[in-house]
């Protein structure tokens, strides 16, 4: 027995879809306009380009973005070609069988932990053990390995994406594997992979847990890969923790706001130019 | 058959795990000629096909016994090169696969793997392929254009054209029509008749029609097995074996 006739039916689903895509979208736009509106007008050339003073009460944010622009350089270089080597090799070169599947949900498992618990073992390993003390480098090699599980699942699922035609037709024409790998499976399976590093560079650039433990917090510019960075989301932290200043605090968010909206446009915009020249 | 043996199977058999999908298949493939290959579905023909440039090696439980030579050498030994192989032995496959790059970048895959870098002459290569494939009119004024842009059967001729810029000896074709109106099947059947002069072609082909206006020789598979093969004419006018009379007559498959 139908107490709603279809055409009701259909009423309340477009209804309640919509609200809830509203309510979405309505939170979101209140958090970046909420954070815009109080942190754009701190933003000038000063703020961006002149070292903070008194501990971020007076000047600007330029080491912490010279912090949020080389970590996650850094951890990318490292899990990228780690990332994307080991999905080529568990998707291209083994058969699936038992130990795939271990890897596989190793990775997943990897890929839920809190961002603390890899802060820690950066910490233990990196800054104590190795003795690097909190720098660029022991905080880059923690990203790398957080963001390392992301990057190899979204690249894995890239190249499944990538028909299994062409390969065929790769090998048929006389490729290796691996000349199959680099001219047909990796170009065709690129936009997933960038939406796998995008995913990672926005856990890397928001990260403040994982980052304070293996990077530190210094307020100079770095010198070398074996000198502390405080990145914009651990300055925003510490400003905003510890009450040093409110309005430089939204400041920070601000700029943070902008810049991975930045990062995202270009991104894409590189990503739509680079396929419309192949396709 | 007085033409040169270019490939020479003996007692082939293929099993997919424990299935057996070829048995003891013993056929010689003469030059510059072409075979024809029918028989229903899942006789062995495309498995067949598949076994003569080892594309079948990709297939996890799948294994063969017995030899297939191409001049002479048994390209099943350890020691054979399976990448030379594949350049050597070409294949069009049933639906038209082009990849997602433009017309010259998809014709000059093959060339560039064997190491031609030479802008000139990979495009002259490319023009050479596309004339002999009756596709260079159609296409000679938008090569840079995505090859995904093309229609199927301009699509299927592309994909002869890629293989044969490899400059192969034998061309495999798997179902090559089976997706592709009268028209564009006629004008890949043309370049076929055109090209025999210079390889040994085997075309695999679910229409029986098509065997008896392009093959010299015709082949039939059914259940894994070679039942016939002969001149075509003689397939098909006086079939010695009762299945193969029923097959072309259309009394089953």
């Amino acid at each position: 027995m139908n107490l709603l006739s279809p055409k009701w039916t259909q009423r309340i689903a477009i209804g309640v879809l919509g609200a809830a895509t509203l309510a979405t979208l309505l939170v979101l736009l209140f958090i970046i306009v909420f954070v815009l509106e109080k942190g754009l007008r701190t933003i000038s050339w000063s703020f961006l380009f002149t070292n903070p003073q008194d501990m971020g009460r007076a000047g600007g944010i330029f080491p912490t973005l010279v912090g949020t622009l080389l970590l996650p350089l850094l951890a990318l270089a490292v899990a990228v070609p780690l990332g994307v080597g080991t999905a080529v090799y568990l998707t291209e070169y083994t058969r699936e069988g038992r130990l795939t599947r271990i890897i596989r949900f190793g990775t997943d498992c990897l890929a839920g932990i809190p961002s603390i618990i890899f802060g820690l073992f950066g910490f233990i390993f990196f800054v104590t053990i190795l003795k690097m003390g909190w720098c660029l480098l022991a905080g880059g090699l923690t990203l790398a390995i957080m963001i390392l599980p992301t990057i190899i699942r979204t690249t894995e699922e890239a190249i499944r994406a990538v028909p299994y035609s062409y390969r065929e037709v790769s090998f048929s024409l006389g490729a290796t594997r691996w000349a199959t790998v680099v001219k047909v499976v990796l170009p065709n399976a690129l936009p997933g992979i960038v939406t796998g590093v995008m995913l990672g560079i926005g856990r890397c650039i928001g990260e403040t847990a994982a980052v304070i433990f293996t990077a530190g917090s210094a307020l100079r510019l770095p010198h070398s890969v074996f000198d502390s960075v405080r990145t914009m989301s651990v300055h925003f932290y510490i400003l905003a923790r510890e009450g040093v200043s409110a309005e430089n605090a939204y400041g920070t968010a601000a700029v943070l706001i902008l810049s991975i909206l930045l990062l995202n446009v270009t991104t894409y915009w590189l990503m739509h130019r680079f396929i419309g020249r192949r396709a | 058959m007085t033409a040169e043996i270019k490939i020479s199977v003996r007692q082939l058999s293929a099993f997919h795990g424990r299935a057996e999908s070829l048995r003891g298949i013993t056929l010689d493939v003469p030059d510059h000629r072409i075979l024809g290959i029918i028989g229903p579905a899942s006789s062995g023909k495309t498995t067949f096909l598949r076994t003569l440039n080892r594309l079948n090696d990709l297939v996890p439980d799948f294994r063969v016994t017995g030899q297939v030579l191409l001049d002479g050498a048994d390209i099943y030994q350890p020691d054979f090169v399976v990448v030379a192989l594949r350049k050597r032995v070409g294949m069009v496959f049933a639906l038209p696969v082009p990849l997602p790059m433009s017309i010259h970048d998809n014709i000059a895959y093959g060339p560039r793997l064997a190491g031609i870098r030479d802008r000139q002459r990979l495009s002259e290569t490319v023009e050479r392929a596309l004339q002999a494939a009756f596709l260079w009119d159609e296409v000679k004024d938008r090569l840079h254009t995505s090859a995904l842009r093309l229609s199927g059967g301009q699509q299927q001729r592309l994909c002869l054209a890629r293989v044969l810029a490899m400059e192969p000896e034998v061309v495999l074709l798997d179902e090559p029509c089976s997706g592709l109106d009268p028209i564009s099947t006629a004008k890949i059947e043309e370049a076929l008749v055109a090209l025999k002069s210079r390889y040994s072609i085997i075309l695999v082909t679910n229409n029986t029609k098509q065997a008896s206006r392009v093959a010299d020789d015709t082949a039939f598979f059914l259940m894994g097995e070679l039942v016939e093969h002969g001149r075509t004419a003689q397939v098909f006018t006086v079939p010695r074996d009762q299945r193969t009379s029923d097959y072309i007559t259309g009394r089953f498959g």
